[in-house]
């Protein structure tokens, strides 16, 4: 793998407020916010949030960008998805705490191995465990927004049918997003009438619905630790370049 | 100090030990890395230090075993604002390494099985602050921590410490590495909080 990416100026703090929030999953909130003098980013890649307590105490998390910026009446916005981390300190008050009009600190866009840029031609595979699929969406969004026409599949393993985060849009897009296919794997759970078993990502299942090798797609891999070394694993024995394998790895980032 | 979150109040300030800013601790082991985790083969690993003037030094994985080893046990400082304190650790030392390695260089760049590069000023690799570590915690590396081997540099970002390390390259120009072409620090202090760049 060879770094391409062209350096970027310094990012610095913003200030951001919440101005709308939707209740993705019981676990999972997309909070869109207001950021007035927002650069821009790429698919994929990611943003450091932080918050002060009145002592001054401060806690960094890092969370993916949704999708591409917006323009609202108060500037550009952009979409975080925040899935909640058990004994968390910084989702917790994302979800339950954080209000409409409160500010927050965000500094980025971060990252720039993890991205997707629309004037790619190369077949994509985005394979998704659990929350793993908001940078993924991001690219899938950033897709239909510049009219892109390269075959996109999305390979997303959830717990149970409940934990599909964005699963109305993406029920749309995989019906109205022409190239765009969608595919589920569930480890817990499948939905009634579900052909097999719920089992957690294998072979056959990167084989049947990603591209096959020889087409020297580009493969997109995120999620936790875990599924990410197995997916990355499958892949690389199905004879993918590793150089064309991205990966991002969720760590307990409450 | 940042603009307050209203209703913001953290995790109890008296458990945290000192740690760099904008850290917090976690006990778990996170993995951060760009792609699949290479698989090494021990029977045909092998170490290489080059020289600025081309001169190369070469340990094979059994003759890395026979040098002296050293059990360091750090904290490490990830820039996706996690650390772990006390962690344990053994390998090589560095200065065992560059023993008898006759160079004029100012840099080094560390490079992987994988692809993977960093650089770092070669004075950070000396004075025992820096290892090739095979073991942790007791156990053989495991792939996705680095293994076989990985460079251990805890007082920089763990980005510094290199996965799967091959190799170090004596350089007498400063030689941006992967994650440093990528938008990050160029040298990666945590206790200065040098994450990205302009930091």
């Amino acid at each position: 793998m060879v770094a391409q990416t062209p350096a970027r100026a310094p990012a610095r703090w913003r200030v951001g407020r919440l101005v709308e929030r939707r209740v993705e999953t019981p676990n999972a909130q997309t909070l869109v916010l207001e950021l007035p003098d927002w650069p821009g980013h790429l698919p994929g890649q990611h943003v450091d949030v932080r918050l002060t307590a009145p002592d001054g105490y401060q806690a960094a998390r890092s969370y993916s960008v949704a999708g591409p910026a917006v323009d609202g009446p108060g500037g550009p916005r952009i979409e975080l998805t925040v899935q909640r981390v058990p004994d968390g300190e910084v989702s917790p008050y994302l979800i339950d705490v954080y209000r409409e009009g409160d500010p927050v600190e965000v500094r980025g866009p971060l990252g720039g191995w993890f991205v997707w840029r629309p004037q790619e031609t190369a077949p994509v595979l985005l394979v998704a465990g659990g929350s793993g699929v908001v940078p993924l969406m991001a690219m899938i969004r950033a897709r239909r927004a510049a009219g892109s026409r390269v075959p996109f599949r999305l390979l997303y393993s959830v717990r149970t049918p409940a934990d599909v985060i964005y699963a109305d849009e993406l029920r749309r897009r995989a019906r109205d997003d022409l190239g765009l296919d969608v595919a589920y794997v569930y480890t817990r759970e499948a939905p009634d009438g579900w052909r097999g078993e719920p089992h957690r990502i294998g072979l056959a299942d990167v084989n049947n619905h990603g591209w096959p090798p020889d087409l020297e797609p580009l493969c997109y891999v995120c999620g936790p630790t875990g599924f990410v070394e197995t997916a990355a694993d499958l892949l690389v024995g199905l004879g993918h370049q590793t150089r064309r394998v991205k990966t991002e790895r969720f760590g307990p980032t409450g | 100090m940042g603009i307050v979150s209203p209703g913001f109040q953290g995790r109890p300030r008296t458990a945290e030990p000192a740690l760099p800013p904008g850290q917090y601790l976690t006990e778990d082991f996170p993995v951060l890395s760009a792609g699949p985790t290479p698989r090494v083969p021990l029977d045909t690993w092998e170490f290489v230090i080059a020289t600025e003037t081309g001169t190369e030094f070469r340990w094979t994985w059994d003759e890395l075993m026979a040098l002296p080893q050293e059990t360091p046990t750090v904290d490490i400082h990830c820039v996706t604002h996690w650390s772990k304190l006390g962690t344990s650790w053994r390998g090589v030392s560095l200065d065992t390494l560059l023993e008898g390695v006759d160079t004029a260089a100012d840099y080094a760049q560390a490079h992987s099985y994988g692809g993977y590069t960093t650089n770092l000023p070669l004075d950070d690799l000396r004075d025992g602050q820096a290892w090739v570590v095979h073991t942790y915690d007791g156990e053989p590396l495991p792939g996705e921590h680095g293994g076989p081997a990985r460079l251990l540099v805890p007082h920089l970002y763990f980005w510094k410490s290199a996965k799967w390390v091959r190799g170090v390259r004596l350089t007498v120009e400063d030689e941006p590495g992967f994650w440093e072409t990528a938008g990050y620090h160029d040298y990666g202090d945590p206790w200065r909080e040098q994450r990205y760049q302009g930091d």
